[in-house]
């Protein structure tokens, strides 16, 4: 796990995982398909990637299965780091 | 395009993918009024049973109430049937302002404002008062209707975990930079029904100069000293902003629903709502018949009291039988079952018992929550509850889930 899986993971854990939930949480666990979080309450996780790596995520990327593992949430953040500013 | 070939294998498919998922919902044919004992044809074609109703949201079961009834009759004669209008054009009768004084009066607030159902006034209230500017910051179990309310508004949305206060004030915190901070919540959750925990939300909203909005459709009419609603039972009458509620739970049951709280909201309510300003107002005999049940329960607090003590007994005989209970004083009493398969058996168990109660499972509730939701009424005895009881037990024993808790359960059905 890179460090940027490890940040989305412990903000994933505090902001979805109620106290004495026992669910295992990894960088592969399904999170939206999985009921921890819904397309409700998926908009802090969107702005909270947006405020840390400084990147906007498109409504048209921000898709439940984007959003569906820690894995590949840090692969749409590389992804839209790398891109132009305008993206 | 026509409905041409193409089109109706897809419709078709993706109900085979409902039916397939087990998510396809049947309807249950009543034949008689709405009631604590009714006639049910299930599934259609099958002969009609006589059933105890354990799901009606008939809290104080005004539903077919002789004066309500008497009510409705008098008002179609007195005002007619249907308006044939928006309230704005030519769609506003006497009665209509009568109720929503009345509203105003029982729930505590300033001006109230009739939506056709609660549902149009969660859509229309969000998009009318709040913009870009704005942030709607809800409870995460808020009712569907409030969730596709905020999303017809241009505001900001956040979420806090559901009743964690240490979670709600870090997002006020966050949202510190917005014009305006509202606090989304139900006043009792429909699914759970627990209380919200509106003192504390309040004091937290004084704290961050936030506005508190609450569907209390789920207590208006009975939860309070004097069924005023949740905010009557956390002590915070005249400190909410905006409370939606309904006339079709407690209050006689029909349908209709309204937008309640600080003047000035209300009124921005009336001039730029839109499920109020396009679609047909109350209809006169339903507005006529919530004026009596407002009559009926301003006067004695018995029926909201006789809920209370059915509410009490069902629990603790739930208790006394082994069963896992969603802890809670609302008359919406959930019975844990975890599994998705195991609450339909058992809601089958019980109608074949002749107990009407509906499984629930996701995506209604969160994965691993299926229960069977039960809900009380004013209109249930004790004779009621007692052969309730007898039925959840024998199926309960059936099926082998007395006296197991969640670890057990989720171990023997899966999760």
């Amino acid at each position: 796990m890179d460090e940027l899986e490890k940040v989305i993971l412990d903000y994933v854990r505090k902001e979805y995982l109620e106290e004495g939930d026992e669910r295992e949480l990894g960088v592969a666990t399904p999170l939206i398909t999985g009921g921890i979080v819904d397309s409700f309450s998926m908009v802090s996780l969107k702005r909270f990637l947006e405020r840390k790596y400084v990147i906007r995520i498109p409504d048209a990327e921000a898709t439940p299965a984007a959003f569906d593992s820690v894995r590949a949430i840090a692969e749409l953040v590389e992804k839209l780091r790398g891109a132009p500013a305008t993206a | 395009m026509a409905y041409d070939q193409k089109a109706q294998e897809h419709y078709r498919r993706e109900l085979d993918a409902i039916r397939s998922a087990g998510l396809f919902k049947e309807e249950r044919i009543i034949h008689d009024p709405q009631a604590v004992e009714i006639d049910v044809e299930f599934p259609a074609g099958e002969p009609v049973r006589r059933v105890i109703n354990l799901c009606a949201n008939n809290y104080l079961g005004l539903s077919s109430h002789p004066k309500v009834v008497a009510a409705a009759h008098a008002g179609l004669d007195r005002r007619g049937y249907g308006m044939s209008s928006v309230r704005f054009i030519c769609g506003t009768q006497d009665v209509h302002r009568e109720l929503e004084r009345k509203l105003s009066g029982f729930l505590g607030t300033e001006d109230t404002l009739l939506f056709p159902s609660c549902m149009d006034a969660n859509a229309g209230v969000f998009e009318a008062l709040f913009s870009e500017a704005d942030v709607l910051i809800a409870d995460r179990l808020v009712h569907a209707s409030i969730v596709d309310g905020m999303r017809l508004s241009k505001a900001a949305q956040d979420t806090f975990k559901h009743s964690d206060m240490e979670h709600l004030e870090e997002k006020l915190a966050e949202h510190l930079d917005k014009r305006f901070r509202v606090v989304v919540t139900d006043g009792v959750f429909s699914m759970d029904g627990d209380l919200a925990r509106l003192d504390e939300i309040v004091a937290l909203a004084e704290k961050y100069d936030a506005m508190v909005f609450v569907d209390d459709s789920h207590a208006t009419g009975f939860m309070g000293a004097t069924g005023r609603g949740s905010h009557e039972q956390t002590g915070v009458v005249g400190r909410i902003d905006l409370i939606t509620t309904t006339l079709g739970k407690a209050l006689g049951g029909a349908s209709g629903g309204c937008v309640s709280g600080r003047a000035e909201l209300v009124e921005m309510c009336r001039q730029r709502a839109r499920p109020y300003l396009f679609s047909n107002s109350v209809p006169p005999v339903i507005v006529s018949a919530a004026l009596a049940v407002l009559d009926l329960i301003g006067g004695s607090t018995a029926r909201r009291d006789k809920l209370e003590e059915n509410t009490r007994y069902w629990r603790g005989l739930l208790a006394e039988a082994g069963f896992d209970v969603k802890p809670g004083a609302s008359p919406i009493v959930p019975v844990m079952l975890y599994n998705a398969r195991l609450a339909q058996d058992f809601a089958r168990g019980l109608f074949a018992r002749g107990i009407y109660v509906v499984g629930f499972f996701f995506p209604v509730v969160a994965k691993g929550q299926a229960r069977i939701r039960t809900q009380l009424s004013a209109a249930h005895d004790k004779a009621h509850l007692d052969r309730a009881i007898e039925a959840f037990v024998s199926v309960g024993r059936e099926l082998g889930v007395l006296g197991l808790d969640r670890r057990q359960l989720i171990e023997r059905f899966g999760p």
